[in-house]
């Protein structure tokens, strides 16, 4: 692998494969089938402290669940037995999924993953060790969250850029739910978010929230999209405002920020949630360059008849390179890939299994060495706060 | 009272590749088999029972040609030198 390349994680249900290309993102080298007949819903790159790292959750059919890792690009993968994200005993329930991997960029060691059934898991030790974060496991509203149509998981977590006690979660379905004391206690943060599919139509959770995305220079700008409806919050999620303004569906699951533009959102609508693939089988991303206000399609190189195509909350990564490029995943097996901010799009990769999640790693470079945003934050200023490293 | 487990193959890294494992059991049933068995190889259970105690929905144990589930779960008791087998159900994709 080059030095300053980019690598697509891309998960799917019957193994994991990387796709590996130079900075010019021009031509792609796709690897054989990783963790071969395993179900992979999350991937992650841990670029911090030197490592070279890929993660990914792999579940057997059978077995259950468990985190590998590879250091060497997929030559080899971590031994099954380090099997460590593990409900305690006395939790009484069981494992059935891992559906993320988080790994914050201003810390070393720090990892989350999301699991179904909903619960946050941590680890101190870049991924050693795993613990349940007990604070939201021992949420009173948990015994009144209702799995979604993918089962009750915690699929989005956003720990803050900037306050490492602070970190926002998403639940399907339970909505939003943030803490600011490192996971000790969390707080629903759904104002606004309808719930379409519930009498009480703006609950104070229960909605079915897909995907929250944010930009690590506007930590209090989130957008999110939802079963049905797109938002954003420039109050940290505090509240939510409606943002569908102009889009020919606001059902989806997959939504993405710019890595260099705060205000650039890019989404992938699809019709709706009883025929979920994109309208009028027109593969289209939608991006808006001002924060929701207005979104234009970017079809340049998509097909735009024909084209059933679905792709799931994590299926849509960015890379940080500069312009950035743009990566999708569709359950037909299909990868897209634009090296110019979406302006024009490629097949990567056809044929492969249906897709769960799509990441871009950017290769030789500490993730902490990020490129600063073109513009300037919208978001209000909050004091920074460190969490003392254990 | 000695105990042989037969191990699918997607087990056996997990049981140093070994595709049977022979054990002395300290009680009567299958659930005391299976603890013996994760005594020397820990990660092991995991794979066959969930974290609350119940055997994996896609897992089958036989003892000798007869599934547990028939014969009273993992309190199931064990014969001498009994043979268990340890197998994927036949699902999945």
């Amino acid at each position: 692998m080059a030095t300053n390349g980019v690598m697509l994680l891309i998960g799917t249900t019957k193994g994991a494969f990387l796709a590996s290309s130079s900075g010019s993102r021009s031509r792609w080298q796709v690897s054989t089938p990783q963790l071969q007949g395993h179900q992979v819903y999350a991937m992650a790159y841990d670029g911090r402290d030197g490592r070279q790292r890929i993660w990914a959750a792999a579940q057997s059919f059978h077995f259950g669940s468990v985190l590998r890792s590879s250091d060497d690009f997929g030559k080899t993968w971590s031994a099954q037995e380090n099997a460590t994200i593990k409900f305690p005993a006395d939790a009484g329930v069981a494992l059935k999924q891992i559906w993320q991997i988080a790994i914050p960029e201003n810390d070393l060691q720090l990892m989350y993953c999301g699991v179904e059934p909903a619960a946050l898991f941590e680890s101190r030790n870049a991924g050693e060790s795993w613990s349940l974060v007990k604070g939201l496991f021992d949420h009173p509203d948990r015994r009144r969250w209702e799995p979604g149509g993918g089962g009750l998981c915690l699929h989005t977590i956003i720990p803050d850029p900037e306050d490492q006690n602070r970190i926002h979660v998403a639940i399907s379905t339970g909505g939003v739910y943030r803490t600011e004391d490192g996971g000790k206690s969390w707080r629903s943060r759904n104002q606004g978010i309808r719930a379409e599919f519930l009498p009480n139509k703006y609950p104070e959770f229960g909605q079915c929230v897909h995907k929250i995305a944010q930009h690590p220079s506007a930590p209090n700008r989130l957008f999110l999209q939802n079963h049905w409806g797109l938002y954003r919050s420039d109050d940290g999620g505090d509240s939510w405002k409606d943002m569908a303004n102009g889009v020919p569906s606001d059902f989806g699951f997959a939504m993405v920020v710019h890595p260099h533009e705060p205000e650039s959102v890019y989404i992938l609508p699809l019709e709706s949630d009883q025929f979920r693939c994109v309208p009028e089988a027109k593969l289209r991303v939608y991006r808006s360059r001002n924060g929701g206000r207005s979104w234009e399609a970017l079809t340049r190189g998509l097909p735009q008849a024909q084209a059933f195509e679905t792709v799931l909350r994590d299926g849509m990564a960015t890379d940080w390179l500069d312009p950035a490029g743009i990566y999708f995943g569709t359950r037909s097996g299909k990868v897209y890939g634009s090296a110019n901010g979406g302006a024009s799009w490629n097949l990567i990769a056809g044929g492969l299994p249906p897709i769960t999640c799509v990441k871009a790693a950017v290769i030789g470079q500490s993730t902490t060495a990020r490129p600063k945003p073109k513009r300037k934050s919208a978001g209000k200023k909050r004091p920074t706060r460190a969490r003392p490293r254990r | 009272m000695p105990v042989t487990f037969r191990l699918p193959t997607y087990l056996r890294p997990w049981a140093g590749g070994q595709r049977e494992v022979e054990l002395e059991t300290a009680g009567p049933t299958i659930a005391d088999a299976l603890r013996s068995l994760a005594e020397r190889y820990p990660a092991l259970l995991d794979r066959v029972l969930t974290e609350t105690g119940e055997v994996r929905q896609h897992v089958n144990i036989f003892v000798g040609d007869e599934s547990i589930r028939y014969t009273g779960g993992l309190a199931t008791p064990l014969p001498t030198k009994a043979l268990v087998h340890i197998v994927p159900a036949v699902s999945g994709g």
